[in-house]
């Protein structure tokens, strides 16, 4: 069965031909920096479950170290200019547009398809990660056809996959580190406390009660970084006790249009970081906020307008 | 409330704007430590947390490929394909694609889009080129904005679309979070409910497009109009 562990194995292989590649890079003064980086991120993929708990956390500090210390610079692997790519992209025309439509295509067929075959009566992939086997899939399809359709060199994929991953830096962990800081907030119960203080402080009638909720709903997620954090945390302490105890509201309504209100947050936190920072990154945009300062005027009104449809609709 | 401390460290952390690796962690330790544990085993919890969520960056997978092709001219091939239409501006291709996104989220197809997938490698350069084959050569900040304004567009739809099916996570915790209070309640339900605001932010958004629009044409054609150079 393709699962979990097949993923972090190609993964791991990835960041590892990352690190060695940095190691060889010249142009970059901070390149050992850049190998050790990747290279512990490489270890984390293909050895994480059997190094334990602590030397994982070690792990995890040393490579903050080195991205808090400055220590990853900008990679110049070698690469094609604006003239090459112009004239190459006029030589392949629609050719070019193959395999970049294969990787939404290929996981699309995947998470759809490849979860009901079975092979001698075990099923090939793993249900559970049907999306993560099918993304990976699609990644090395793409790699193949853009390699062999398109002419590249073999081993350019590394290369520049490697210019990108530079591009993005440390953000790249980012992500996987805030849904890790959500994790150690759970095991202090931290949900719980913020619950009860914002159960104390909202105080009043029925449509009082639905702002208190709805706003509280978007202010935790900007803190937490995203919504499914905040919805078990605010319903218990806020939704549940006022808007459907005390003022008779519809549960259903309030907690549908209560996890909507959450998404407004998420479009204007720097904690949601795989959508609001890492495109920042990967857009080479100068301010690392560009993309939330975009969001955030149709946040506010798909806000305002939550409040207004869950006071219209919650009471009926 | 002494385990609210990380709150306030990571808040004030990402506002003094410390590098934000180094906030979580302190954050994250802080946290650990105020519940009792030990040094030691706070680093521990950390580590388990981190080797548990690895499954966040396999989506850094598609980098090699997307490089790959943009060594190949695929942004300047998304470029060519929009300079060719002549109705295309910034806005409407914009919304163009938020709605296509919107409606596929709908359908539980949210793998059809993303950020490093489909807004770097050719969103976003068509959006430029929308701009630049009407209006000319594009100042850097103008650059930047739309840029922006694509990875926005691609966020936005994605969360008001994606609730509208009913196998998505954020239905299934709601539905488990009822049943655990007692509330029974059918996917469909809430996912009805979600139709409301999906439309409101199709709305909402597209005004805000078209008065982007409006600000782009008027921002780059009115130096050309002074310097009397031609259309």
């Amino acid at each position: 069965m393709i699962g979990l562990g097949s993923v972090y194995l190609v993964a791991g292989l990835m960041f590892a031909g990352f690190a060695f590649a940095s190691a060889g890079d010249r142009a970059n003064v901070k390149r050992w920096g850049n190998a050790a980086f990747w290279g512990l991120f490489a270890l984390s993929f293909l050895l994480g479950d059997r190094l334990g708990d602590l030397a994982n956390g070690v792990l995890v500090i040393v490579m903050v170290l080195i991205a808090g210390l400055g220590g990853l610079g900008q990679g110049r692997p070698p690469t094609t200019d604006a003239g090459r790519r112009r004239a190459s992209s006029e030589r392949l025309g629609a050719r070019l547009l193959v395999p970049a439509l294969a990787i939404p295509l290929v996981t699309l067929v995947g998470v759809l398809g490849l979860t009901r075959l079975r092979v001698g009566g075990a099923p090939l992939i793993d249900g559970g990660h049907a999306t993560l086997v099918s993304l990976t899939l699609g990644a090395v399809v793409a790699v193949a056809l853009g390699t062999l359709l398109l002419r590249q060199p073999p081993g350019a994929a590394a290369q520049e996959g490697r210019r990108l991953m530079d591009t993005v830096g440390w953000a790249a962990l980012l992500p996987q580190m805030l849904a890790s800081l959500g994790a150690v907030f759970a095991l202090a119960g931290v949900g719980p406390v913020i619950g009860e203080l914002a159960g104390g402080l909202a105080i009043g009638g029925p449509y009082a009660s639905v702002a208190a909720y709805c706003l509280g709903m978007a202010l935790f997620t900007m803190i937490m970084g995203n919504a499914f954090a905040a919805f078990p945390v605010m319903t218990a302490g806020i939704g549940l006790p006022l808007v459907v105890q005390a003022n008779g509201g519809d549960p259903v309504a309030m907690s549908a249009i209560g996890m909507l209100s959450g998404f407004c947050g998420t479009l204007m936190t720097p904690m949601a970081a795989n959508f609001n920072l890492v495109p920042a990154a990967l857009l080479e945009l100068r301010d690392r906020h560009a993309v939330i300062k975009a969001q955030i005027p149709t946040a506010l009104a798909l806000l305002a307008f939550n409040i207004a449809l869950m006071a219209a609709v919650v009471y009926r | 409330m002494l385990v609210l401390s990380g709150i306030v460290v990571v808040i004030a952390g990402f506002a003094a704007r410390i590098n934000a690796l180094s906030v979580i962690v302190v954050a994250a330790l802080l946290t650990g430590l105020a519940t009792g544990l030990n040094i030691v085993e706070v680093i521990a919890a950390l580590g388990k947390a981190f080797n548990d969520s690895r499954y966040i960056s396999v989506v850094w997978l598609i980098l090699p490929a997307i490089g790959l092709l943009e060594r190949a001219g695929l942004q300047e091939r998304a470029r060519a394909l929009i300079a060719g239409l002549r109705s295309a501006t910034t806005g409407r291709l914009l919304t163009l694609y938020f709605a296509l996104r919107q409606i596929t989220a709908a359908l539980g197809l949210t793998s059809l889009g993303g950020q490093a997938q489909m807004v770097r490698p050719l969103i976003a350069p068509m959006a430029e080129a929308a701009a630049e084959s009407r209006l000319g050569p594009l100042p850097d900040d103008w650059r930047q904005r739309i840029r922006a304004q694509a990875a926005a567009v691609d966020n936005i739809a994605l969360f008001f679309g994606e609730d509208i099916f009913i196998a998505i996570g954020s239905i299934l915790l709601i539905v488990g979070f009822l049943a655990g209070s007692g509330v029974r309640v059918a996917p469909l339900a809430l996912a009805l409910w979600a139709i409301p605001s999906a439309l409101a932010a199709a709305l909402i958004h597209g005004i805000r497009l078209r008065r982007f629009d409006r600000r782009l044409s008027l921002a780059l054609s009115v130096p050309r109009v002074l310097t009397g150079a031609p259309e």
